[in-house]
């Protein structure tokens, strides 16, 4: 089945075109890496998919229910509530975790399951608690975000995203504003979603990760995706730009 | 006039003067906010009207603006003002004038919140009214504390202004007695009752951000 459709998606900042008629789709419990050079709209593709941008044109499609539909190549975007029910269907990581800073590690977590969801305080809180456990942050849960490192910061931000039960999970560079060392913490709980066959969009410069955690792995450059393939072929690519990168990185 | 007594007219004037304090902020904090959104409004009539209205009340004398306020209905229109009405005038200068300087210091802490807050409550579902008071609202007022303080400590001294149309407040009354018993006396009196009335609000002022130093 597929979770998610992109048809021909064209996005431009004031004349620069950054996405130019990008297409892609996404199977369930597939995961899918992005890499490509700074600059080459890998964000921007994912803010368009999660709709913090509004695409000049395409389809963007979950679960085959239309986020926005292109009329006469203009994206015409649904109403305000099936919006609403289409934004529940995925999550996202961001690459600087924006926790609320004046939230507690479980009130970050449970306060838009208790206001937006409508959970009782105790559901939340118990699914908060459980998926604290799962992440080895289960005596975090009183602490403020100021008070972890930036890789508990990143786990309790992934947290916060699974507890809203998402199809699709999208992370823009997890790990790419920690150290070394944390970035392993989060790209072994990454790894263990994958295994769980969570549905996953993950931009990333961390090649190796990208060979082990894909299915797939896109090559994005100036606004297009110059190859797809799964790791084993992108890694030994007939490409000569996209050896070179990906050589570069790893 | 006996010590005691001077002590107890400015007792009954610094009355007078945490009346208009309170009044003052009672108005110009929340009045502050409309501003201060019409200050960022995207309807650019509104923007431009509540621009003006902050340069004016932040770049001329509030001692002139308040004498505007008291006199101008009877100059302008020909209204005859009652002795009341120098109360009101007071409470209406103040409030006006004090809502333009908490509207700037609201904007630039709305404005120095991180985009990324936003993004993630939209991505946690949260409607636009949540996110601006529970995600928001929260943050910047801790942001603007510091900055509130400092007006609101102003705001002690501008009271004294009100004697530029002879309301009976604290300065007014220690003026008074001072001409009439030629002695510097009961101006030092206020000037000691206004300092500790700033000490008290100053105390109450970290209070309130140590309530709000729980996180960083
Ligand atoms: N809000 C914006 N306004 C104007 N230009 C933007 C905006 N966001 C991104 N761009 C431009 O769009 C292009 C693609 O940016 P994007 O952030 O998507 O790249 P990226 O592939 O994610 O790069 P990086 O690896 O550095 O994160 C860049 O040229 C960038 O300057
Ligand atoms: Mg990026």
């Amino acid at each position: 089945m597929k979770l998610l459709e992109m048809n021909h998606v064209q996005k431009t900042f004031d004349d620069l075109e950054v996405i130019k008629d990008i297409s892609l789709s996404v199977e369930k419990g597939e995961v899918v890496s992005v890499i490509g050079p700074s600059g080459s709209g890998k964000s921007t593709l994912l803010r368009c998919a999660v709709m913090l941008e509004k695409m000049e044109s395409g389809d963007l499609i979950y679960e085959g229910r239309y986020a926005a539909r292109d009329v006469n190549g203009k994206s015409a975007y649904a109403d305000k509530n099936e919006l609403k029910e289409i934004r529940g269907i995925f999550g996202l990581v961001f690459q600087n975790f924006n926790l609320f800073p004046h939230y507690s590690v479980l009130k970050n977590i449970t306060d838009s399951l208790i206001k937006v969801d409508k959970l009782s305080k105790k559901e939340a809180n118990e699914r908060a608690m459980e998926l604290l456990k799962q992440l080895g942050l289960e005596d975090k849960a009183d602490a403020y975000p100021y008070q972890l490192s930036g890789g508990q910061q990143q786990r309790v931000s992934i947290a916060r995203a699974l507890a809203k039960n998402p199809d699709i999970l999208f992370f823009d560079e997890p790990t790419s504003a920690l150290d070394p060392e944390l970035t392993v913490e989060v790209l072994k709980v990454i790894k263990e979603l994958a295994a769980k066959h969570m549905t996953m969009i993950i931009v990333t410069h961390e090649m190796q990760f990208a060979r082990e955690v894909s299915d797939r792995i896109i090559f994005m450059e100036d606004g297009v995706i110059k190859g797809q393939g799964t790791p084993e072929e992108m890694f030994n690519s007939e490409d000569s730009r996209i050896r070179e990168f990906i050589g570069k990185l790893s | 006039m006996s010590f005691g007594t001077i002590l107890f007219q400015l007792s009954k004037g610094l009355l007078v003067s945490v009346e208009i304090f309170v009044l003052t902020l009672v108005f110009s904090l929340p009045l502050g906010f409309i501003v201060a959104f019409g200050r960022m409004s995207k309807n650019p009539i509104i923007r431009t009207i509540t621009k003006v209205y902050i340069s004016i009340m932040r770049g001329t004398p509030l001692m002139l603006q308040l004498l505007v306020v008291y006199f101008g209905p009877n100059l302008l229109f020909g209204i005859r003002i009652g002795e009341n009405y120098r109360f009101i005038a007071v409470i209406i200068a103040f409030s006006i004038n004090y809502a333009a300087y908490f509207a700037e210091i609201y904007r630039s802490g709305i404005e120095s919140m991180p985009v990324g807050q936003y993004e993630a409550a939209k991505m946690l579902g949260y409607n636009k009214a949540q996110t601006f008071f529970l995600i928001i609202l929260p943050q910047v007022i801790k942001r603007i504390l510091p900055s509130v303080t400092n007006e609101i400590i102003t705001l002690v001294k501008d009271t004294s202004l009100s004697f530029a149309i002879a309301q009976a407040e604290m300065f007014t009354t220690a003026k008074q007695i001072s001409a009439a018993q030629t002695s510097i006396m009961p101006l030092m009196a206020a000037g000691v009752f206004y300092y500790i009335f700033n000490a008290i609000v100053a105390w109450g002022m970290e209070r309130v951000e140590k309530a709000f130093s729980y996180y960083r």
